[in-house]
């Protein structure tokens, strides 16, 4: 388990991240969401040991992270580069052989990975003659080679084209499945809620939320429910304690004001006619994000 | 999870690698990686490969001209009329070339045949010369008789000689601490604006990447120096100049210890100064001031070289003690302990430029945009 603890780091007069808290748990795709600026990119540099913190610590499994443990780590900086004069096989060989690899290791390592990237034929090619996508693709490379049992992403879907982003959706599902901690940033919400175990949400520096999906959308769920019916639903206005926010023929959304209430428009729809669907509307990312971070 | 995504056709599952199967390379092995690469990107650029060559053909090409020179002595053709020829007989530097008379002589200098003209008369010397538009220094020098001289404390190098190697272990420092010096900074420009520099960064240890940089870079640039000593070596050798190979030897050697240290001095400052600036196009700017110290010792012997008292000075401070003591060395002024002073002075003070100047590096390497000023750079 990956945990940072009570970070604080300035520049100049600027606070840019206040106590930020939180763990990365062995097995979980943890999605780390943010506004630009809020601090993402500096606290992953402070996990990575790249920029040191004011104050505070980044423990793995309760003790403190060491330049040799920081080998194990899978990195994808958010400025993303590589050398534009060396060939991608042999930059990859390069970067393994840093984090620790034999050259035999690092070679089939690289042969491997470019394969399964679809890169197997430019692996002799200089990276500045790769197109975007494939620059792209070999930065992905770059930070895979050397096996990193613990995963940190910095935006790793930006600029990627779809057949990309399924690779390192794949890669990255099967380190977390492997047990690795697996953290990464993005804009994009709806990917984010769709692959992640857990959250963490920084607004300014600060830790706004942090948790499993399922218990932050039950933190910030309201009664609200949805109700889809053959009948026209228009009498749910009439419900005492009952706010309908919208409203279609058959299907409609509304507010409780208590669990009785929502159960009275059940018990009333059921016998009005078939109820195809009937259910407490959970918030979607966005809207928990919206919240969080005002 | 609600997730639907299945691994792409052809793809297998791929487990993480057990927590033993690798261990982080020690501090060494990381920098020699990291100066392997340097050499090898080094290597493969035709510009260095080039200019290398360039650089070894005109150190042969001096050693072979000084040795085709000093075979061949030049001899000044004069013309001689009737009995002045047994004068010209006697010096050296002259090749008599007898005319019948006075105007046939005359005749002979105006058209540039000769230098001069020497002709018999009533002198107390019994000959005078004629010449075109000016006294012929060499044929007057050839024909005068001079006093013996005795050397109370003999000089042990010509002065021109003197010069020409002053000139030489400036300009071979000079331009290698320039051309390696230009070539580190330029790489650590590279790995900051490609960004590539924060992989590095999260990878290896800074101190790690800049002593790598500085140790491969000059690897390269000792090589160099060695590949031209060896190369002047043989050629004086081969031309058959051994006696100021001789002379030569322990300064060249001298030179080469020196540099080690100094180039590793003047490496770490460029590497320094070149991550204040995140474009290749602030290099300059940024690197100047170490051009200028790099600069200061080549041009100081240049015109102090016959100045004791300020080469003396030179062989002491640190960045032009690789050029000031071995000229001292090869002038036979400096005492057997001087230059493993001047060494220790120079050695100190690399390793204090070195933790100085990694300080900066690692403090400039994440800043993009605008120049990082030496105080942001300092603190931190």
């Amino acid at each position: 388990m990956l945990e940072i603890r009570d970070i604080n780091k300035h520049y100049g007069a600027h606070q840019v991240l206040t106590d930020v808290s939180f763990t990365v748990g062995d097995g979980r795709m943890t999605g780390f969401v943010g506004a630009n600026g809020a601090g993402k990119t500096t606290s992953m540099r402070i996990i990575l040991g790249v920029l040191s913190p004011d104050s505070g610590s980044v423990l793995l499994d309760g003790v403190p992270l060491t330049a040799g443990d920081r080998r194990r780590f899978g990195y994808m900086p958010e400025e993303r580069g590589l050398y534009p004069k060396m060939k991608v096989a042999e930059q990859l060989v390069y970067l393994a052989r840093l984090h620790g690899l034999s050259t035999a290791a690092a070679k089939r390592n690289t042969g491997d990975l470019l394969e399964r990237l679809g890169l197997g034929e430019r692996a002799n090619d200089f990276v500045e003659a790769l197109s975007l996508g494939n620059q792209q693709r070999a930065q992905i490379a770059a930070a895979l080679v050397h096996d990193p049992e613990f995963l940190v992403l910095d935006e790793p879907f930006s600029g990627l084209d779809p057949i990309a982003v399924e690779v390192v959706l794949t890669v990255l599902k099967e380190h977390a499945a492997a047990g690795a901690p697996v953290l990464f940033s993005s804009h994009q919400l709806d990917l984010v809620e769709r692959l992640c175990d857990d959250l963490v949400i920084i607004a300014a520096g600060e830790i706004r939320a942090n948790g499993s999906r399922e218990r932050l959308r039950e933190q910030f769920s309201t009664p609200r429910f949805e109700i889809h019916t053959d009948a026209d639903a228009g009498w749910i206005r009439g419900v005492d304690g009952i706010t309908v926010i919208d409203f279609d023929g058959g299907e409609a959304v509304f507010d409780a004001d208590s669990d009785a209430a929502s159960q009275s428009v059940l018990r009333e729809a059921l016998t009005r006619g078939a109820v195809h669907s009937f259910g407490h509307l959970r918030p979607t990312l966005s809207a928990i994000f919206k919240e969080v971070v005002q | 999870m609600s997730t639907n995504i299945k691994p792409a056709a052809g793809t297998e599952v791929r487990q993480p690698a057990s927590r033993a199967t690798h261990s982080a390379p020690s501090f060494w092995a990381s920098v020699w990686l990291v100066s392997t690469r340097e050499i090898m990107s080094r290597l493969r650029s035709k510009a260095f490969l080039i200019s290398t060559g360039i650089l070894l053909l005109i150190a042969v090409g001096s050693v072979v001209a000084g040795g085709v020179m000093s075979a061949n002595p030049s001899t000044t053709k004069v013309a001689v009329v009737g009995t002045a020829s047994a004068a010209v007989g006697e010096s050296s530097g002259l090749t008599a070339v007898p005319a019948v008379d006075l105007a046939a002589a005359e005749e002979l200098v105006r058209d540039g045949t000769v230098e001069a003209a020497i002709v018999p008369d009533d002198s107390l010397i019994g000959v005078g010369v004629i010449a075109l538009d000016s006294p012929p220094s060499a044929v007057m020098n050839a024909l005068s008789i001079s006093p013996a001289v005795e050397l109370l404390d003999p000089a042990e190098q010509g002065g021109f000689l003197v010069y020409i190697v002053a000139l030489g272990f400036g300009l071979v420092f000079f331009m290698s601490a320039l051309t390696f010096g230009s070539t580190i900074a330029q790489s650590v420009v590279e790995e900051k604006q490609t960004r590539v520099v924060e992989i590095l960064m999260s990878t290896i240890p800074v101190r790690a990447l800049l002593a790598g940089k500085v140790l491969g870079n000059s690897i390269m640039a000792l090589g160099q120096i060695l590949a031209i000593a060896l190369l002047v070596g043989i050629g004086m050798a081969v031309t058959g100049q051994r006696v100021l190979l001789a002379d030569l030897g322990p300064a060249i050697a001298w030179f080469a210890v020196f540099f080690a240290f100094g180039f590793v001095m003047i490496a770490a400052l460029f590497a320094a100064t070149a991550s204040m600036v995140s474009r290749q196009e602030d290099v300059g700017t940024t690197t100047a001031p170490v051009t200028y110290l790099v600069m200061i010792p080549y041009f100081a012997v240049i015109f102090f070289n016959e100045n004791p008292l300020v080469m003396a000075i030179m062989s002491y401070v640190p960045f032009s003690a690789p050029v000031g003591m071995p000229v001292r060395v090869f002038l036979g002024t400096a005492e057997w302990w001087e230059p493993l002073v001047s060494l220790v002075i120079l050695a100190l003070t690399t390793a204090a430029v070195i933790l100085f100047g990694s300080r900066i590096y690692r403090n400039s390497l994440l800043k993009m945009g605008g120049r990082v000023s030496y105080k942001q750079a300092l603190r931190g």
